[in-house]
């Protein structure tokens, strides 16, 4: 059991977990994950790593509550217990092995989307500690889904906010925020590393493939084990079967193929709509499942 | 009761009909009395030839003499002498190949149905509460042991057992590996049999720590250097799924044997009140012929399906015990045999609507000593189909080996591991079961759990 040392909600549905996990918090790095079940009948839900602390032995993790599991998930409180919390998973951020000479030398821009930004928290932190401050853009729909600004700030170089409907800094999409830093700003980059939602990765990928930059995503696909056992997390990259718990979950964002992925991460909407369907809102179900277009 | 001493005492089985819509378990068992009946056939040979087939050595005609003269804790003391887990050997092994294929009973006529009578006893003292016993001297030296399948509880049942303190790492939420996640329920009851076996090595002293996922939560040399483990055996079993390479293979709809199984079994999707996911295909083909490839077309079957087993070779080459083929033939699995998929077809969404198959024939036998499939010009043909599950064995995971300092591979990417007492080529590290062999069978990976056990003892009391 894994107790639940700080909880926040940081918008409607999306809320922050520090937990008691020592192994996990010893051994962890930028860009691995943790799977958390929360309880006997939850699922395994690979979860981003936001952040960790070694000496105190824990780690924070940020959610979506849109499944089942994360939306019971999204009840328990400080002081409430995960029953299994397994990690860290997958391999470290490549930034990770780069000699330091040459990180120096790079100006990276990170580009998050929504719960995207919890994953690429601990990077930009990362790189702060080895003195250099990369730029962030942190994108949503709407002010109120945008997290952890305060948190970005305090360790990255410049942090651009955009929103879809404008309601918060810059209009427009990360992408569009991309083309503004470029086009009106002046700014170069020599590397981008985009997390967020599988639509926002494609199309980051499509323009910075047309302006040259290289450029790192993290993937998220279903998953069950987390170790390799089971193969659900396939993807193709590069015309070649990875799978993404143990070959990634970051890779080559302009060798993914994307649209293959999109199609994958919709095989248990229906089910797991169904679900909730049936727990949550019986007869008044309007949207959500996967099937609606909500 | 009456008996042929040439034939087995027949055992009760659920009905091929009704079984097919349920989870329980299809094999029913010996009572007492049919129990002391099959006993009775043993000739109780002097120069067992049964023990020789057995991958533990189990004195068996000892622990079915018991049986026979109704002396049933002795007959459970017997087997726990030389096996941690005999309710899960009883219903699993494949005795028709191992002890019963040796049983001089065998040569006229059926021989003893040795893997029904330990599966007899090994229920008998669970219903009857009774537990092996626990080392009386400690050792005062701490073991680690990696994954809690078949080749680690045994090894840490037996290190516990001459006073070691044993510890297991679990990389899964649930201890037990492949007997968990991937032997289903109808087969092995997950919570009357594996739970209580599992109990059975706790009570010998073991400790399980799971969600820990060595090469990642920690390390081999860590629990060495670190943590004060004086060695340590790796049994983290099979690895990862192969796939066939063919195209349409990433579609929704295809799984692997190990997610379809996994989902089922480990993450109880079959149970309504779980909230794992599953997709319910109407008509699976499962390819492949193995053991793992049965128990998913019967799962698959069991969710309602109409199930195909895809196989390249012929029926006397399936891979699977026979016991299984003749079960999922009654519940009405159909068998495409000397068929091989070249495509998996997929409609505009993304989803699996079919497979282009071509039959085969046998040609010369291959290095493995089958005779080799070969394609039939022009005989493909289409297989309307939503679901397809790639039972095709695995290959090695590289988290325990590509993290441990001096730790050899082969060529297959396997552990090398001394077959005699698990030593590899690290000093205290000792492996076994499907990590080292490739997947085989839950006794040979007991065996092998055995022999590394004796390994680390010799090591241990020589230092």
């Amino acid at each position: 059991m894994y107790e639940i040392t700080k909880k926040r909600f940081l918008s409607d549905n999306i809320f922050l977990m520090e937990v008691k996990a020592p192994r996990v918090a010893k051994n962890c790095a930028p860009g691995q994950f943790v799977i958390v079940k929360m309880d006997e009948r939850g699922e395994r839900v690979p979860l981003t790593i936001c952040d960790y602390d070694a000496a105190a032995g824990t780690v924070t993790i940020v959610v979506q509550a849109i499944g089942a599991s994360t939306k019971m998930m999204a009840e328990y409180n400080e002081g409430d217990y995960l029953r299994d919390f397994t990690g860290p998973l997958g391999c470290k951020s490549e930034l990770l092995d780069t000699p330091a000479g040459d990180l120096k030398k790079k100006k990276i821009l990170f580009v998050a989307g929504g719960v995207g930004t919890a994953p690429v928290y601990p990077q930009v932190k990362w790189l702060h500690s080895q003195g250099i401050l990369a730029d962030c853009i942190i994108g949503a729909r709407s002010r109120n889904l945008i997290i952890l600004e305060e948190e970005m700030k305090a360790v990255a170089g410049n942090v651009y906010v955009a929103t879809d409907d404008g309601s918060y800094g810059f209009k427009g999409n990360v992408n569009d925020k991309i083309k503004d830093l470029v086009n009106n700003g002046n700014q170069t980059y020599d590397l981008v590393i985009a997390i967020g939602p599988l639509i926002m990765m494609k199309f980051v990928c499509l323009l910075t493939k047309e302006l040259g930059i290289p450029t790192v995503v993290s993937m998220n696909p279903i998953m069950v084990d987390g170790t390799g056992m089971c193969g659900a997390c396939r993807l193709s990259v590069g015309g070649e079967v990875k799978f993404a718990c143990v070959d990634g979950p970051e890779f080559d964002g302009h060798l993914v193929n994307f649209d293959e992925a999109m199609k994958r991460a919709q095989m248990y909407k229906t089910e797991e709509g169904r679900a909730i369907l049936r727990e949550k809102e019986g007869a008044t179900h309007h949207g959500g499942c996967g099937q609606c277009n909500d | 009761m009456e008996i042929d001493v040439l034939k087995k005492v027949p055992v009760r089985e659920q009905d091929p009909k009704v079984r097919a819509t349920n989870f329980d378990e299809v094999c029913l068992g010996y009572n007492k009395e049919e129990a002391m009946a099959e006993a009775s056939r043993c000739l109780k040979c002097k120069n067992p030839q049964c023990q020789k087939g057995c991958p533990v050595n189990i004195d068996i005609p000892g622990f079915i003499r018991a049986i026979e003269e109704d002396k049933l804790s002795e007959s459970f003391q017997i087997l726990s002498m030389y096996s941690a887990l005999p309710a899960i050997c009883g219903r699993v092994c494949p005795q028709e190949s191992q002890c019963e294929a040796k049983c001089i009973r065998g040569i006229k006529g059926d021989p003893v149905s040795i893997g029904k009578l330990e599966r007899f006893t090994a229920d008998w003292a669970r219903e009857n509460g009774i537990h092996p016993q626990a080392a009386s001297e400690k050792k005062g030296k701490k073991v680690a042991v990696i994954g809690s399948g078949p080749a680690g509880l045994t090894c840490a049942g037996e290190l516990a057992k001459a006073g070691y303190d044993v510890t297991i790492f679990e990389a899964l939420h649930e201890p037990g590996g492949v007997l968990v996640y991937g032997i289903p329920e109808f087969r092995l009851p997950k919570q009357t049999v594996v739970a209580a076996e599992i109990e059975n090595v706790k009570s010998l002293g073991v400790k399980i720590e799971t969600n820990v996922v060595i090469g990642k939560s920690t390390t081999v040399d860590e629990l060495l250097n670190e943590e004060g483990f004086s060695a340590v055996f790796i049994g983290s079993g099979a690895g990862l799924p192969k796939f066939m390479g063919i195209p349409g293979e990433n579609a929704n709809g295809v799984f692997s044997a190990n997610e379809f199984l996994t989902r089922n079994n480990l993450m109880k999707a079959y149970l309504d009140d779980y909230d794992t996911p599953i997709f319910h295909g109407k008509k699976v083909a499962v390819v492949g012929g193995g053991n793992v490839a049965m128990d998913a077309a019967r799962t698959a079957l069991r969710l309602g399906a109409e199930v195909h087993i895809v196989y390249r070779r012929g029926e006397s080459e399936l891979p699977a015990r026979v016991e299984e083929v003749h079960h999922a033939k009654e519940e009405g699995i159909i068998f495409n045999l000397l068929t091989n998929p070249k495509e998996i077809l997929v409609d505009e969404n993304g989803w699996v609507r079919g497979m282009i198959c071509v039959e085969m024939e046998l040609g010369e036998p291959d290095v493995s000593g089958r005779r080799r499939p070969v394609e039939k010009a022009g005989s493909e043909f289409e297989l309307a189909l939503d679901t397809v599950i790639m039972s095709l064995g695995t290959s090695p995971n590289p988290l325990i080996s590509a993290t441990t300092s001096g730790l050899e591979i082969n060529s297959h990417k396997c552990i090398v591991a001394q077959e005699e007492n698990g030593q590899t080529t690290k000093r205290g590290v000792y492996a076994g079961g499907d990590a080292v062999t490739g997947a085989a069978t839950v006794i040979l990976a007991m065996g092998a759990g055995k022999a590394a056990a004796s390994g680390i003892d010799q090591f241990l009391s020589a230092k």
